[in-house]
């Protein structure tokens, strides 16, 4: 079904939707070229389930660069792949071998229901945002832009923090299912800047509050989430999190 | 119809200050009863969305991704311009409107582009205050570099992910407004029609995506803010699920469609590797800051590297062509999108291509890996050994392009500090878009169009760092005041029923076209078709068109279109998630699309920007436009299906002398 040579067995998760039970079935899929990524490796796939009659796999992915955070794939027990520091729709087929069999399930938390197949509910994630992952600045109300300098070292580890995609890796590698990392991560991009001062402490109890609600484990410091992470967001921000999360406590 | 662009009168630098003084205001009580549907949650759409919301207004934003936050502005890498003149080299509101006209080969709108220009600082101000972090200078202050198409450092950035920092921050403003529930958000919505009473837009039908569910929602105002439409021709640099179904929707209940045929190349892309591609992947144009783009001089070469008997770095610096530099010594590597993208193709086409298809051309950092170590030994204070010289430089390259080059070898299997990148143009942006006048109202009053969506500023070629740059000026700093232009006379309206009868035409509209496409049944897949449209369009709709090609290429589509409708295959059913249903749509949409850009192409007998036309060139291969006959904006109305009426809107220059485009 395409111009390479390599042959692997997949273990797909199938869900008809989040009402009824899903479970592994199996698929051969034969000639994978090591230049196909993963996602293309599905297209193929599923081309091929549609010409049979059969329904095609549904999987979340959009801009299959890395940037978008859409795709969401546990393969063979971990998110995005075996690769480090890359989404799914990064990882190519060069990362396996002729004859491996490959597991994928969807990302797997109670915060995160499954929809159908692969896809998932991550909107608990836009709650959390909701709750106070911004700066109260209106439209119109900023001040010239140079006007407020910012050391290079803040301004750099506020922008490592902030590139996290939201991706939810670090929930779905979690034994706990804990989101720390990501909301550690948009608390401490805005708690480095002096423009997130005003809300800082009512900031992080909102959100922590808000990602509470929402059905996340605890943190217990295994520190998996930071190895998932395709995007190398540090556990420090979850340090950071905490420290800033006791202040608000005690001063309020 | 008369086109009517509504610019105001005045001088240039006047016309924006006055208008946005003098245009009608809505007191906020009534600003409270009207709604504002924003369609797409990128840069334009969520800016728009949270500014208008802070203001007063009821708004509804609706999304196909399961975030507002995953938009594709999210993928723009290399950054956003502003004329701030941090970085003292001369630059002024006026040169970066100048570079953008210019960049657009004459034919975008003084008065659109000038008003971009002189907010673009603002939006810097407005990112850096909710929270962007933006590169910076030791001392504190914001960093600079330079894009295509001028000679200043205007450009904005945070490493490669300029766009991901800009939409974050456009998305967090909206999360609070959505917190404070005066936003409510609609992820996983698909707009699928537009709704017309009276001949004003009043609402859309949207699709809930996981349960199939069509949905009425009434609107005093419909905001499109859904991108462009680059995935007509299957191979992109877009998201796989970018499409062009709400503004094809609207076009063909009115609004006219502006300069179809105008599509950004980019011109430097990762090459294609074989015919599972799913999409192509780009490497930002800041890699041109330092990078060296060049191709064998002698066939020979071409040959032996094509088939891998010699690498690139086998190849001596005297045997190596920079063609970019040799041709346009004043701006060389740094040219235009549309000039580099066809020089790249010239060569390629003349035998120097590289790679096993003869389709790229090299993209090489050594030079600049020697400059930055050299500089880094210096400042270090030692006297470096030639290795010790390129790993001082490759850390500074790491750093400044870090993730590019981790995301190319992640790709290509190459690591491309130790070989030069291979790269070959692809399908990136589109200027054409729906026609809007000056207050970004499309033909049909009520429905505006943002961003990419619309036609308004690039002309015939997007400069670098423009995209995001318009996207938010449209969003933060236009659409707020304009807006009001129209809703000040919409305060007495009351909320309409989504029981109207024109609510359930256009929902039963809807389901008739799910239902055909279900019950079709054929043997071939969506992508089947997509993938044939998309090698028409590249082939004869692509970097070069010529008039008998475009003709052929209509004809091809017609008859693709009639296959497709007979013997599409779309699996499930309705009332679930059915990503092939929602993919059957938006191809059904594009083939449509493709037809009138051929069309537009054919009509537009002159090469200029993006669209080059082979019969149109100069002795020397470079674009002749045709200013006397062609000094216009096509606007296509839709009359029936292959019909269409066009429309002229006149450009007049009457600040900027129209000259030939030269970065020679």
């Amino acid at each position: 079904m395409s111009e390479g040579n390599m042959n692997l067995t997949l273990k797909v998760w199938r869900q008809k939707n989040q009402k009824q039970k899903g479970e592994l079935v199996t698929y051969p899929v034969s000639n994978v070229s090591p230049d196909m990524s993963f996602l293309e490796m599905f297209d193929v796939l599923n081309e091929d389930l549609v010409e049979k009659g059969q329904e095609p796999i549904a999987f979340d992915h959009d801009c299959r660069e890395g940037i978008c955070g859409m795709c969401s794939m546990f393969i063979n027990g971990r998110p995005h792949g075996p690769k480090e520091g890359i989404t799914t729709c990064q990882l190519h087929m060069r990362s396996f071998k002729d004859g491996d069999t490959v597991v994928v399930e969807p990302w797997r938390a109670t915060a995160f229901p499954v929809i159908k197949d692969l896809v998932v509910d991550r909107s608990a994630f836009d709650r959390i945002i909701a709750a106070g992952g911004f700066i109260s600045v209106n439209t119109g109300n900023a001040q010239d832009a140079n006007a407020l300098p910012i050391a290079k070292e803040d301004a750099d580890k506020s922008f490592e923090a902030a590139a996290c995609i939201g991706c939810g890796a670090c929930v779905a590698t979690c034994k706990n299912a804990s989101a720390m990392l990501f909301v550690s991560a948009k608390v401490s991009q805005l708690a480095l800047l002096p423009q997130g001062q005003p809300e800082r402490y009512s900031r992080v109890q909102n959100m922590v509050e808000q990602m509470d609600k929402e059905g996340f484990g605890n943190c217990t410091n295994t520190g998996a989430c930071e190895v998932e992470c395709p995007k190398g967001i540090s556990l420090e921000n979850i340090a950071r999190m905490n420290r800033d999360y006791l202040v608000a406590k005690a001063a309020h | 119809m008369a086109l009517d662009s509504k610019i105001p009168e005045g001088p240039l630098a006047e016309k924006w200050k006055k208008y946005r003084s003098t245009v009608p205001l809505v007191n906020p009580a009534n600003k409270r009863n009207l709604e504002i549907i924003v369609v797409g949650s990128g840069l334009a759409g969520a800016s728009a969305a949270a500014s208008l919301a802070e203001m007063g207004y009821k708004v509804k934003v609706f999304c196909y991704q399961d975030s507002a936050r995953r938009a594709h502005s999210i993928a723009a890498q290399g950054g956003i311009n502003a004329a701030k003149n941090y970085q003292n080299d001369g630059d002024s509101v006026y040169r970066l409107f100048y570079d953008t006209i210019k960049g657009g080969d004459y034919r975008a709108r003084e008065g659109n582009v000038h008003r971009l220009s002189e907010v673009s600082g603002n939006i810097i101000d407005q990112c850096v205050a909710s929270g962007v972090p933006f590169a910076r200078e030791y001392g504190g202050l914001l960093s600079n570099r330079s894009f295509g198409g001028t000679q200043v450092q205007r450009t904005f950035y945070a490493a490669g992910q300029t766009g991901q920092q800009l939409l974050l921050g456009a998305y967090s403003g909206l999360q609070r407004q959505v917190g404070m529930g005066s936003v409510k958000m609609y992820t996983r919505h698909e707009m699928l029609d537009v709704v017309i009473i009276d001949d004003k837009a009043r609402g859309i039908i949207a699709r809930d995506m996981v349960t199939g569910k069509l949905e009425r929602h009434f609107g005093h105002a419909v905001l499109l803010c859904t991108g462009g439409y680059g995935n007509v021709f299957f191979l992109s640099t877009n998201a796989m699920g970018c499409n062009v179904t709400a503004a094809w929707k609207a076009h063909k209940k009115g609004a006219f469609f502006g300069n179809p045929c105008y599509t950004q190349i980019h011109p430097t892309c990762i090459p294609v590797s074989g015919d599972h591609q799913s999409k192509l992947t780009l490497m930002s144009e800041s890699l041109r800051n330092d990078g060296r783009i060049w191709v064998p001089k002698k066939q020979e070469d071409a040959e032996a590297l094509r088939t891998r008997k010699k690498g690139p770095n086998d190849i001596a610096e005297d045997d190596r062509d920079y063609y970019l530099e040799r041709r346009y010594p004043a701006f060389g590597n740094l040219v235009p999108r549309d000039v580099a993208s066809r020089a790249a193709k010239e060569r390629c086409d003349a035998g120097f291509g590289v790679n096993n298809t003869g389709q790229a051309v090299y993209l090489d950092y050594a030079a600049a890996i020697d400059r930055y170590g050299k500089i880094e030994a210096t400042k270090q204070g030692i006297d470096a050994s030639a290795a010790k010289i390129v790993e001082l430089g490759k850390a500074v390259v790491k750093e400044k392009y870090g993730n590019l080059f981790d995301m190319y070898e992640q790709i290509t299997g190459v690591n491309p500090y130790d070989e030069p990148m291979q790269i070959y143009p692809a399908v990136h942006y589109t200027m054409g878009g729906v026609w809007v006048d000056y207050n970004l109202m499309t033909t049909v009053p009520g429905m505006y169009a943002l961003g990419e969506a619309n036609f308004s500023d690039h002309g015939a070629n997007r400069l670098g760092a423009s995209a995001l740059m318009q996207g938010l000026a449209d969003g933060y700093f236009v659409i707020p005041y304009t807006i009001g232009a129209y809703l000040s006379n919409e305060i007495r309206t009351k909320a309409i029923s989504t029981d109207h009868p024109a609510f359930v035409e256009a929902e039963n509209n809807v389901k008739a076209q799910i239902d055909t496409l279900l019950n079709i049944k054929g043997t071939k897949t969506v992508d089947y078709f997509h993938k044939k449209l998309g090698k028409i369009m590249w082939d004869k709709c692509g970097m070069a068109r010529n008039a008998a090609g475009l003709a052929e290429a209509i004809s091809e589509i017609q008859a693709l279109k009639a296959e497709f409708w007979k013997n599409v295959r779309v699996p499930g059913s309705a009332d679930e998630l059915n990503p092939e249903l929602e993919k059957a749509g938006r191809v059904a949409d594009f083939l449509e699309l493709g037809e009138l850009m051929c069309k537009d192409a054919l009509n537009r007998n002159e090469s200029c920007g993006g669209h080059f036309r082979e019969e149109y060139q100069t002795e020397e291969g470079e674009a002749m436009r045709d200013d006397e006959n062609f000094a216009y904006v096509s606007a296509w109305e839709y009359k029936a299906e292959s019909n269409w009426e066009l429309h002229k809107e006149e450009l007049k220059y009457e600040n900027i002398k129209i000259a030939q485009r030269s970065y020679k």
